[in-house]
């Protein structure tokens, strides 16, 4: 069981007060009319899967009904923050990967140290 | 390969089955096959199976991370059933259901196909609409199938509550007499013995750590146990999909969530066949064994833990006891999760990639096991012949892009 801390509530919470809504920071192409159709299928149906730190939209749907971003760990289950809608994410997977400051680099680590097929 | 018969039960006994022959081999990699199977659950076997036996491709090696039946294919609650609302997963998993109905002669192995029937209840109106619509569209795709009302399930199962007091009464329910269970892990036994013995490698214990690819073709994988080279490669990992396509540089429309089940302590014979509600949510058989095997949902947010979480217990537990007040005391054994790769329109990938010679075959969801037999067959096809057999065609990924989707939520059964 979860306690969820709502950002807009200012409490902790119990899981099933709240819903999953899947990634979170996905943003609406500002141009429909000039999206390709690879473009639109990737914002409608592509969402990241990671195997580590995830950032999830969720919503305090029997308590405040607000939206609010959650970032967990996909193997530990363990939620690292909850931030408002429009904030950032202070916790990200480069942030608890130092050795890996590029995107590049934090790929390569994931093979050799996360990836377990 | 041995084969199994009376004569040799008979046989066996007088050495006190101490002469057994092993079910398959533990051998060293080759350095290069033909076809490289990634993952050893119940699709990537059958796979391999088909591939050696239909296809003549037997130069063929199955990788798999863990053990044979530790996966997926141990993990689900063994519903087998067909009665699909669109014609193409319709055509997919009848074709899985013609076979089944014949595997266990096929792998002369006793896979415990029981076709016990399947029970789709209803609870409102618009429940019986679409279970009208669907019964009458299996029929047309010519999939047994009817519509019963109350009466008619309560008759089948005297057991459920079917009265008007229940929180969500059953008005009706569509029935596949067909439809049944298997045993899960005979599945994967079987389909592995039989792949063994027509000289397919199942390396055990081995990990894929990164995918060889050079001028966007599939040259080998590299793993724990040093690189292997293939020129086809078809990745079959249900939930870690989405991390090995990664490894590719491909990106999948998948999301991982751990599915779980549980079951009871066993109990006299009391179920004969499998009962699903979509609306209450929860299914329940009873195997052979006695012990009633309950499915629930996927955990609403993506995990990698193989064991999912208390609440969706609860909700499965209350939806069970809703339906079959008569249970409402018997304890449970034990409780499982396992991974699922689920897809935005609930149907498999069953797909070519940008990556020449490499294949996926992901994303069934809540509901790969019923597909074990068809799914395995059709991709066999696939990965012979380089070009997508006609059923598998209708869900290569390109659909996420052309719109062309195959919305599967309604018979899908479980809610993702």
């Amino acid at each position: 069981m979860f306690h969820i801390y709502c950002p807009y509530c200012e409490e902790w919470r119990e899981e099933e007060e709240f819903h999953a809504r899947g990634q979170a920071h996905i943003q609406r192409p500002l141009d429909p009319e000039t999206c390709s159709d690879e473009e639109w299928g990737d914002y409608l149906f592509f969402r990241d899967n990671p195997r580590g730190i995830h950032h999830e939209l969720w919503v305090h749907s029997v308590g405040c009904r607000k939206f609010f971003n959650i970032t967990r760990h996909t193997q530990s289950y363990e939620i690292l923050e909850t931030y408002r809608m429009g904030e950032l994410p202070s916790v990200t997977a480069e942030s608890v990967l130092p050795s890996a400051a590029t995107a590049e680099a934090s790929v390569a680590n994931e093979k050799t140290e996360e990836v377990r097929a | 390969m041995q084969r199994y018969s009376g004569f040799a039960l008979a046989r066996h006994a007088l050495s006190h089955h101490e002469n057994w022959q092993r079910q398959w081999r533990n051998p060293t990699p080759k350095k290069a096959y033909d076809v490289i199977i990634v993952g050893g659950g119940g699709h990537g076997l059958a796979t391999a199976y088909y591939l050696a036996k239909e296809f003549g491709v037997r130069n063929v090696a199955v990788i798999e991370k863990g053990w044979l039946g530790g996966g997926n294919t141990a993990r689900n609650t063994t519903i087998v059933r067909s009665n699909y609302l669109w014609d193409e997963a319709a055509a997919l998993y009848e074709h899985a259901m013609k076979l089944w109905e014949g595997l266990s002669q096929d792998l002369n192995y006793n896979v415990m196909f029981s076709q016990r029937g399947v029970l789709n209840l209803g609870h409102t109106l618009q429940d019986m609409r679409d279970i009208q619509r669907r019964v009458n569209a299996n029929r047309l795709n010519g999939i047994d199938g009817e519509v019963l009302d109350a009466a008619g399930v309560q008759e089948i199962v005297p057991i459920l509550d079917c009265s008007k007091r229940a929180r969500y009464p059953v008005m009706g329910a569509s029935w596949q007499p067909r439809a049944g269970v298997a045993r899960h892990d005979a599945v994967a036994w079987g389909y592995a013995r039989g792949a063994d013995a027509l000289g397919v490698d199942i390396l055990q214990q081995t990990e894929v750590t990164g995918l060889k690819i050079r001028d966007g073709r599939i040259l080998g994988v590299h793993t724990n146990r040093g690189d292997i080279e293939a020129k086809t490669v078809g990745c079959v990992t249900a939930g870690n999909s989405g991390v090995l396509a990664g490894m590719a540089g491909i990106r999948l429309p998948l999301e991982s969530h751990p599915l779980q089940a549980l079951v009871s302590e066993p109990l006299k014979p009391i179920l004969d066949t499998v009962v699903m509600s979509n609306h209450v949510h929860g299914y329940i058989s009873q195997s052979d064994k006695g012990d009633l095997v309950i499915g629930a949902g996927i955990d609403g947010y993506n995990g990698y833990g193989q064991r999912g979480s208390y609440p969706t217990v609860e909700h499965t537990l209350q939806a069970i006891v809703e339906m079959f007040p008569i249970f409402s005391r018997v304890r449970m054994n034990r409780q499982w999760g396992g991974i699922v790769d689920t897809c935005p329109d609930a149907c498999p990938i069953l797909s070519k990639t940008p990556v020449k010679g490499l294949f996926f075959n992901c994303g069934w969801g809540t509901g790969g096991f019923k597909a074990t037999t068809g799914s395995g067959h059709v991709f066999a096809a696939s990965l012979a012949k380089g070009e997508m057999h006609p059923l598998a065609a209708p869900f290569s990924i390109d659909r996420f892009h052309s719109g062309a989707l195959v919305d599967e939520h309604g018979a899908a059964g479980v809610a993702h």
